[in-house]
């Protein structure tokens, strides 16, 4: 430690080398600059979400109609269990920040209990996510018609009592046919439930891929981030950091784990509530 | 189990340390005595816009005008987040500059992309 305690005078200047201009570690450096990609990542996944629900906006399923279910709960909930996972990632995050806090005072238990409490949050993220994708790919008891043409016809529902009503059929652009029409239309249409990569109950196909592609990006972002808090957790254990003097490790991986929860606000944004 | 409490090799009055690096230079640590609190600060924020979006999102407000809300306040939790639970707001220029001034060229893309998919939607 002591050998490096020369003053960087305040005439010479930072880009003049010999020290970082950006006054930290290498290591948070390209933490930094990494997450600056990946965002740019999500960002392209997104805006091409985007473009494709502006070229279909008329036959673009609405996620209210999609996502509407809560554990042991019946009947048409939207956006609650969205917002609970939201909930328990800022939650996540907020342990996070405090592991961090806490390695700023040098109290290795305090970092070792919020850290674990964020590993906590984050498996309980990907529970609750591993719940959304199972009832996306199971549908609905229901199910709709898919059309030769790929277009997706559903049962009517009432605006307000959200029943069925098993005779009337709606096509993507809000026209109805019934009765023999609708029974001519289900004899050449396959009744299909839930959704998977080629095609799905709650209308255009790409809604589905869109779906599973950046919440899979998204989860398996999660994943990772769960596996190095682990590995942190078992080092703040084993007092490494105590040891090394200084907790820039945990600001790091820190770092990481917001960025996730930050990628999450867009994706709850754009994809649940827009 | 090692436990060291408050940095006692750093005899010195800023709290910090060395990176270890080639540089090895020394990184002085953001200290707010009230960090605690300014965390539980910035959880509620998040908290509260969190379910005001969910609140509104069922009202009779008109979709146009809902979109714009929900995105102006997905940017305002973005810069909560980066700012403070990631601590930007305390780094040096250079190095917020450098994260920040990237994503001018993202407004290109989205610009660029969703005229795209109107025309597309446009043409059939």
């Amino acid at each position: 430690m002591a050998e490096a305690t020369t003053e960087n005078k305040p005439t010479k200047s930072v880009w003049g080398g010999g020290m970082s201009p950006f006054n930290v570690s290498w290591g948070k450096m390209y933490m930094w600059f990494f997450l600056v990609s990946d965002a740019f990542t999500f960002s392209s996944l997104l805006i091409a979400y985007g473009t494709m629900r502006h070229r279909f906006t008329e036959i673009w399923p609405k996620a209210n109609d999609v996502f509407t279910h809560f554990p042991f709960l019946d009947g048409h909930i939207p956006l609650a269990y969205v917002g609970l996972m939201t909930f328990i990632l800022i939650m996540s995050s907020v342990t996070m920040v405090l592991a961090v806090d806490a390695g700023h005072k040098r109290n290795n238990k305090a970092v070792a209990k919020w850290m674990l409490l964020t590993i906590i949050g984050g498996f309980m993220f990907l529970g609750s996510q591993a719940w959304e994708w199972y009832h996306f790919i199971h549908g609905t008891d229901h199910g709709a018609y898919v059309m030769p043409d790929t277009r997706v016809a559903r049962f009517a529902t009432d605006h307000h009592t959200h029943e069925l009503d098993m005779n009337t059929l709606v096509f993507p652009d809000g026209t109805t046919v019934t009765g023999a029409e609708a029974e001519a239309v289900k004899a050449k249409s396959q009744l299909f439930h839930g959704a998977n990569l080629t095609r799905n109950e709650y209308g255009h196909p790409l809604f589905g891929d869109f779906f599973f592609f950046i919440t899979g990006f998204h989860g398996f972002h999660v994943f990772s981030g769960v596996m190095i808090n682990i590995i942190i957790f078992i080092n703040v254990l084993n007092g490494v950091y105590a040891r090394r003097g200084h907790y820039e490790q945990i600001e790091k991986t820190g770092l990481y784990w917001h960025f996730v929860d930050l990628v999450w606000v867009f994706v709850f944004t754009f994809f649940y509530l827009v | 189990m090692a436990d060291h409490k408050h940095g006692d090799q750093h005899d010195d009055k800023k709290h910090g340390y060395y990176t270890g690096d080639i540089h090895n230079q020394f990184v002085e640590e953001h200290v707010d005595p009230k960090s605690v609190k300014s965390i539980w600060k910035t959880f509620w924020i998040l908290l509260v816009i969190t379910l005001f979006e969910v609140g509104i999102a069922f009202t009779s407000i008109p979709h146009d005008i809902l979109i714009v809300i929900f995105i102006v306040l997905t940017i305002v939790k973005a810069y909560y987040i980066v700012a403070f639970f990631m601590h930007l707001k305390h780094e040096n220029s250079p190095l917020r500059y450098s994260i920040i001034l990237p994503f001018v060229l993202i407004l290109y893309l989205i610009v660029m992309a969703i005229a795209e998919g109107n025309y597309l939607n446009l043409v059939g």
